[in-house]
């Protein structure tokens, strides 16, 4: 599953405001992540880690250095080509879920689908197939008033991978789960990685969440200050 | 993919029915206003149209002046006698040629009394206008020459003066000339303008001349051709007779009008054009007023849903898809204002319609333009709020609150 690098920062900076009161919150970063890893960033806040996710999202374009996807140099890319890098190889997974309201788990779903223009049933079939894959089938017409945190969560991701995206960009998926719930979400993680060769990059703060994969980044200050791989201490879960 | 944008929209707009329906109410005033207003004013022209076509289509009338809109001349010379005997004398196929002269008065007859318009004429104006006599009898050749007085009035004056008695052979004074009354005309009800035809008094040209109008001359004249005679060769040959008579050169402009029904209908449409334009005026603004509340609600809406763009611009919807959303729930809104509107005026119309007895005629353009260009204010003011949305910035949409 891993093969050559996916995603890299060269010489990545970012910067806010002007002169005196600059804030420098990406500081010169090389990065390469490999297809199908599963990565963690972690670091207090105000040290960047935000702003990489950003920028590898897509949400953002660093001030300086190139941000290279899939080999090909983004920078100058327009908020249309941004958004179509989004629409095509991303999928987004939030803290606080960020389902629409009112709106059943299958539409929730089917959204990203929508804009691709893709047919009403086609849509509605990977719809399914995608709830069924989190374990929520049988809760398809739910709307999300009507789920729990933990299912609202499903309903994210599954909205994520609906798209099969080559990267699945997690940013404190389990920071308003309890302790259960975000070891079942954390193990769907695990499993979408691992069994559909998806690349996961998760922003946490958390330790025990952060130890599901299989590489480690901290960011303090603008830094890259550690960047280990990590012993798959959950494997005995699966 | 149209579709979804329409039922996304119908969506955000059903999920505040009240708030959708205050916001759209300027644009449904507006509409039914304009709606409602045309609609009516289609229904009178219509009826008066009608009546006039009813009067005969071989009737001229001859009045100084060029008439229309805004030309009525009050300073052309009047008709004189002459002028009445040379029509009748060298104009070939006529029926009827009768000189009038309008003035209004105070009637009294045994203690009542009533004010009503007095017209001064011959018996040829009853042939004119096909009017029969419920009772009596026409004016006699001495009466018609003014050595002797005498007095045909209509249903209303003799209501008002005889109440179910028989007035004939009975006097009335009208502004202190006696004169008693030979008959009774047949009643006509109102006319198109409105106003109550029976609601008269026809005394002799002479008579009235002397004593209501103090004058020699005629303002008008009305003529009937014979059945089968032209009305256009008519018209031609009274034109130039009294072209001659009043000594008009050649190449300059007529100061007197003979016209015939249809082109006093045209007329009378030609003041609905100036109506039409004042209508627009109204439409407009009210228009304006409206787009200005769409644009105001659709600017709180994007507001509201800042997160919820945030969260379709993340997920791969362009600007492009998320400004057709909201422009498509901004003119479905005005187009929801506009039918409202447009079923409100109709509704309208037709209870005023029935109210003042005229026909409902719905004109299909007013309907379409209405329909066009409340779509358009949807399109005109919803265009700022959906650029704006489409403009977020997804960062900071997403942690918007």
């Amino acid at each position: 599953m891993i093969g050559s690098s996916l995603i890299a920062f060269q010489q990545v900076s970012k910067f806010y405001g002007r002169g005196e009161a600059t804030i420098r919150a990406l500081d010169k970063i090389d990065l390469s992540i490999r297809a199908g890893e599963f990565v963690s960033i972690m670091g207090p806040s105000g040290s960047g880690k935000s702003t990489a996710m950003n920028i590898i999202g897509g949400l953002d374009l660093p001030s300086s250095g190139e941000y290279v996807f899939q080999g090909i140099p983004t920078s100058g890319f327009s908020r249309a080509q941004l958004t179509l890098l989004r629409r095509h190889m991303l999928g987004f997974v939030f803290q606080g879920f960020n389902l629409l309201a009112r709106t059943s788990a299958v539409e929730n779903v089917e959204l990203p689908l929508v804009y691709r223009g893709m047919d009403h049933r086609e849509r509605r079939r990977l719809a399914l197939a995608a709830l069924e894959q989190v374990g929520l089938k049988g809760r398809e017409h739910h709307t999300t008033q009507e789920l729990s945190g933990g299912q609202q969560q499903r309903v994210a991701i599954a909205r994520a991978i609906v798209t099969d995206p080559a990267v699945l960009l997690a940013d404190e998926p389990t920071g308003n789960l309890d302790t259960k719930t975000s070891v079942e979400i954390m193990e769907l993680i695990t499993r979408l990685n691992r069994e559909n060769g998806i690349t996961v990059i998760m922003v946490t703060h958390e330790e025990d969440i952060a130890a599901y994969g299989k590489r480690l980044l901290r960011f303090v200050d603008g830094h890259l200050a550690s960047d280990q791989a990590q012993a798959k201490e959950h494997d005995h879960v699966l | 993919m149209f579709f979804e944008t329409a039922k996304l929209a119908w969506r955000a707009i059903s999920r505040n029915m009240l708030r959708s329906f205050l916001t759209v109410l300027g644009v449904v005033i507006g509409v039914a206003a304009v709606i409602a207003m045309v609609t009516v004013g289609n229904g009178t022209t219509a009826k008066v149209k009608d009546e006039l076509s009813r009067l005969g289509t071989n009737t001229l009338f001859v009045r100084p002046g060029q008439w229309g809109p805004g030309r009525a001349s009050t300073e052309a010379k009047r008709f004189t006698d002459k002028d009445v005997e040379a029509i009748q004398a060298q104009v070939s196929g006529l029926r009827a040629v009768a000189p009038i002269n309008r003035g209004t008065a105070t009637v009294i007859a045994s203690g009542a009394n009533h004010s009503t318009s007095v017209i001064g004429t011959t018996g040829d104006y009853l042939i004119a206008q096909d009017w029969d006599l419920a009772l009596g009898r026409q004016f006699l050749a001495n009466e018609d020459r003014g050595s002797r007085a005498a007095c045909i009035i209509g249903e209303t004056v003799r209501k008002e003066l005889f109440g179910a008695a028989n007035p004939v052979g009975q006097n009335i004074r009208v502004s202190n000339v006696s004169c008693p009354v030979v008959g009774v005309l047949a009643v006509k009800g109102q006319s198109g303008m409105g106003d109550d035809q029976d609601d008269t008094v026809v005394m002799p040209l002479k008579l009235h001349q002397r004593r209501i109008g103090g004058t020699t001359t005629i303002s008008s004249i009305i003529l009937s051709a014979q059945d089968g005679i032209s009305t256009a060769k008519v018209q031609a040959d009274v034109e130039s007779l009294l072209r001659e008579r009043r000594r008009i050169g050649i190449g300059r402009e007529d100061d007197f009008s003979v016209n015939d029904m249809s082109q006093i209908a045209a007329a009378m449409t030609g003041t609905t054009v100036l109506l039409t334009g004042l209508l627009g005026a109204v439409a407009a603004v009210s228009l304006l007023v409206g787009g200005i509340g769409i644009m105001n609600i659709m600017l709180v809406s994007v507001t509201e849903r800042t997160r919820e763009i945030g969260i379709r611009l993340a997920i791969g919807a362009l600007e492009n898809q998320v400004l057709t959303q909201f422009l498509v729930e901004a003119v479905m809104l005005s187009i929801f204002g506009g039918v409202t509107g447009i079923l409100t005026g109709l509704a309208l119309a037709y209870a005023v319609v029935s109210l003042l007895d005229v026909p409902f005629v719905v004109s299909p353009t007013i309907v379409l333009l209405a329909f066009a260009f409340s779509a358009a204010i949807g399109m005109i003011f919803g265009y700022f709020p959906a650029r704006r949305a489409a403009q977020l910035n997804p960062i900071e949409a997403l942690r918007h609150e």
